[in-house]
């Protein structure tokens, strides 16, 4: 593997933690869509401030489009609080703007800067080996690789400095108002930063993949564990392990990395999205299957203390009467059937169906609503 | 000016294309904001990447019918996969919107790149798609746009009815026996169909817009649904042709930003001067009605004054009556005459006109029996 390889996996990682680590609060405080409005957005800020100073390393590009950034937000709760517009209207009205703004802006002056469409939407991650920092004649390595590690240094100082406090807003923002805390103050900061992390993985993998980083990676981890500190950490971890993985994926495919690393987000998420413990679709499915079988074996001890010693028992308490008049398929009645014998609630003769002792105890309970 | 819009045969075609795009996406936009879906159409667009890729890898072709039905289905899978994230895990639907954007977009552009690396000639002009350009649309496509604008036309006409009651009370409408669960399926579909039918000019990044603006900008004029949908579908139309027009006069601008920015232009004015919802509307509205609520307490005041003389109509320095203090006393005063309620017989001495006595008694009683 060569060293300009070695580069950009490191940037795809550092990328990854970033947003990742931003995107743990963007889900848990509902912000998921402020995450791409943001994302769109900062463009604007990078173009307008690559205007003035003529220079695309510009530290104050960054600075430019973070402030775009959170202009963005502002401008969204102002439309919302105007009471004009609903929020998601509010925010799919904003972003298309600044981003319209910008695209025509690059379009116009396609000659004079280096960004183009491309650039915009998919990154230039690849490109990362050709641009170095070097300092007093020393080369030390590509420009956004410092960029993108002071980014996620940033990151991660942030939430460790005021993990207490995101966490009490994120939860309980009534609660922490009481107590003294200052909720918009911080909502603030943190969408300082997560403008910060957007413009840093920007020039990387583009607008709209970057959404992908924040969100999916921490939805994964949302679906699996239920303690901030875990979630932060899986976050973390999923971001990382897409960023590897949407390498290799684009390594041997020869597709767009920044794609690939979205997809493997995805992948990782339907994972979560099927097998999660607690809110996976297999358990709930399995879940439902239970408390099927379970209602119909209640459904059916029902039946039978009904019919019990009645004139029509040899005819109602049948398995062919089962099929008949509950319209249950033979196999799920057979199901049903053998479940409840293997309970002991019931002794099955042929396709004549008896209630046992404990049987006929349980059907009594079920009725009055007390199993 | 009539050499700068010489009707060649090119620009009447694209025009009929934006002109289709901006009324059905404006009658559509119209729907999706009442139902609080705005977001919906950013989220459809975007899934609609992947389909195009796909269906150019199947087909091997860019005749419009058989992307826009690659388009259809993967948009459609999107809203559908939100469906069952919102239905199976405790993930928000903003959450859900960003994780079904984000990796089909990904995965969109890990085709498309894909494709850029097949040796077929046909592949040129794919990339419009995410932009939007309105000098690759042909007559062909133009048809195809026209049936499928003319099916969203026809169905919104037949269920005009359902819609209307689906989009403002949806509850009634299910305990009334209507299928609101189809009709909102019926809906989505429509939706669909228009963002795909917009796609080759306006690109899946900005077409989310489209399904927002008309709807949000018609909103601040109307509140009626029939002249919200028709003005929708006016602003749709405008900015539909005044986007084709900048675009294919001025080289290298893209249509998609070209139009959002027309139809934010729509927006914005429609948001400040609007009558009744606008914002400048609201401030002057606000204004009058202080102006009217510091009259008032003036010459409630001037009567307690008056109460303590014998002579109701004694006139007073305006320093002594001036409680709200001078600058707003002086404004109130010159209403106050105006109306004739009171007089100054000299300068800086005010009092009670008889009608002016009255009306005071009139307020005082009223605020007497407030309280």
């Amino acid at each position: 593997m060569s060293i300009e390889q070695i580069y950009i996996i490191i940037l795809a990682c550092l990328v990854a933690g970033a947003c990742s680590l931003c995107g743990v609060f963007l889900i848990l405080r509902r912000l998921a869509l402020i995450s791409d409005a943001i994302s769109h957005s900062v463009l604007l800020g990078i173009v307008l401030a690559f205007f003035l100073v003529q220079d695309l390393n510009s530290p104050l590009l960054i600075l430019g489009a973070t402030l775009t950034g959170v202009l963005t937000v502002y401008l969204i709760e102002l439309l919302f609080s105007s009471k004009r517009l609903k929020k998601d209207a509010s925010i799919g009205l904003v972003f298309p703007i600044f981003f319209a703004i910008s695209i025509i802006l690059i379009n116009l002056f396609a000659g004079d800067i280096h960004l183009d469409q491309d650039a915009v939407l998919l990154g230039e991650i690849a490109f990362t080996p050709f641009r170095l920092l070097s300092l007093w004649g020393v080369t030390l390595g590509p420009i956004s690789l410092w960029t993108m590690g002071i980014i996620f240094l940033l990151n991660c100082l942030f939430i460790g400095f005021f993990y207490k406090e995101l966490k009490l807003t994120t939860f309980d923002p009534h609660l922490a108002t009481m107590l003294g805390f200052f909720p918009v103050g911080l909502h603030y900061a943190f969408m300082t930063l997560v403008s910060i992390t957007a413009v840093g993985a920007f020039e990387s993998v583009g607008a709209i993949l970057v959404v992908s980083l924040m969100i999916v990676p921490a939805s994964s981890a949302y679906l699996l564990v239920n303690r901030l500190s875990h979630m932060l950490g899986l976050s973390v971890f999923f971001g990382i392990l897409s960023a590897l993985l949407g390498y290799a994926l684009a390594y041997f495919a020869d597709v767009s990395i920044a794609g690939s690393m979205a997809v493997m987000t995805g992948v990782i998420f339907l994972g979560a999205f099927i097998f999660s413990p607690s809110q996976g679709v297999l358990v709930k499915f399995f879940l439902f299957q239970k408390q099927r079988l379970l209602f119909a074996t209640h459904m059916l001890l029902i039946q039978l203390l009904e019919h019990e010693g009645t004139q029509s028992e040899n005819t109602e308490n049948t398995i062919s009467n089962l099929v008949y008049h509950m319209k249950w398929k033979l196999a799920f009645a057979n199901n049903v059937v053998s479940h409840a014998l293997e309970q002991g609630f019931i002794n099955r003769d042929n396709d004549t169906l008896r209630l046992t002792s404990l049987g006929r105890e349980k059907a009594k309970r079920v009725i009055v609503m007390d199993n | 000016m009539t050499e700068i819009i010489s009707l060649n045969y090119t620009l009447i075609v694209v025009m009929i294309g934006a002109f289709i795009l901006g009324i059905t996406s404006g009658i559509l936009s119209s729907f999706a904001v009442l139902r609080q879906q705005s977001l919906l159409g950013d989220v459809i667009s975007h899934a609609a990447l992947p389909g195009i890729a796909f269906a150019f890898l199947f087909f091997m072709t860019k005749h419009s019918l058989g992307l826009m039905i690659g388009a259809i289905i993967s948009g459609w899978l999107g809203t559908f996969l939100v469906a069952m994230i919102v239905r199976y895990t405790t993930l928000t639907r903003d959450a859900a919107f960003g994780i079904v954007l984000s990796v089909f977009f990904g995965l969109g552009i890990v085709v498309l790149s894909y494709i850029q690396k097949l040796p077929s000639s046909e592949k040129a002009g794919l990339d419009s798609f995410l932009f939007g350009s309105a000098s690759t649309i042909l007559l062909s496509d133009i048809i195809t746009m026209a049936i499928f604008a003319s099916i969203i036309f026809i169905v919104i006409i037949l269920f005009w009815k359902e819609f209307k009651l689906l989009s403002f009370d949806r509850h009634f409408m299910s305990s009334m026996g209507f299928p609101t669960e189809r009709l909102d399926l019926m809906l989505t579909w429509l939706l669909v169909i228009g963002i795909v039918i917009g796609l080759q000019m306006v690109g899946v990044v900005l077409m989310s817009a489209m399904m927002i603006a008309p709807a949000a900008a018609a909103r601040q004029w109307t509140s009626r649904l029939g002249v919200l949908v028709i003005l929708a579908g006016f602003f749709g139309l405008i900015s539909g042709g005044i986007g084709t027009l900048f675009s294919s006069y001025i080289p290298h601008l893209s249509t998609g930003p070209m139009i959002v920015i027309s139809i934010s232009v729509i927006m914005v004015f429609s948001l400040f001067f609007a009558p009744h919802r606008g914002v400048l509307w609201h401030w002057y509205k606000q204004r009058e009605y202080q102006a009217s609520i510091r009259a008032n307490t003036m010459l409630v005041n001037m009567l307690l004054f008056s109460e303590s003389a014998t002579d109701p109509y004694h006139c007073h320095q305006l320093s002594a009556l001036a409680a709200i203090g001078r600058g707003p006393a002086i404004k109130a005063m010159k209403e106050l005459s105006n109306k004739g309620f009171v007089h100054n017989p000299k300068e800086d001495l005010w009092g009670l006109t008889p009608a002016g006595f009255n009306q005071a008694k009139r307020l005082q009683q009223s605020l007497d029996h407030d309280s």
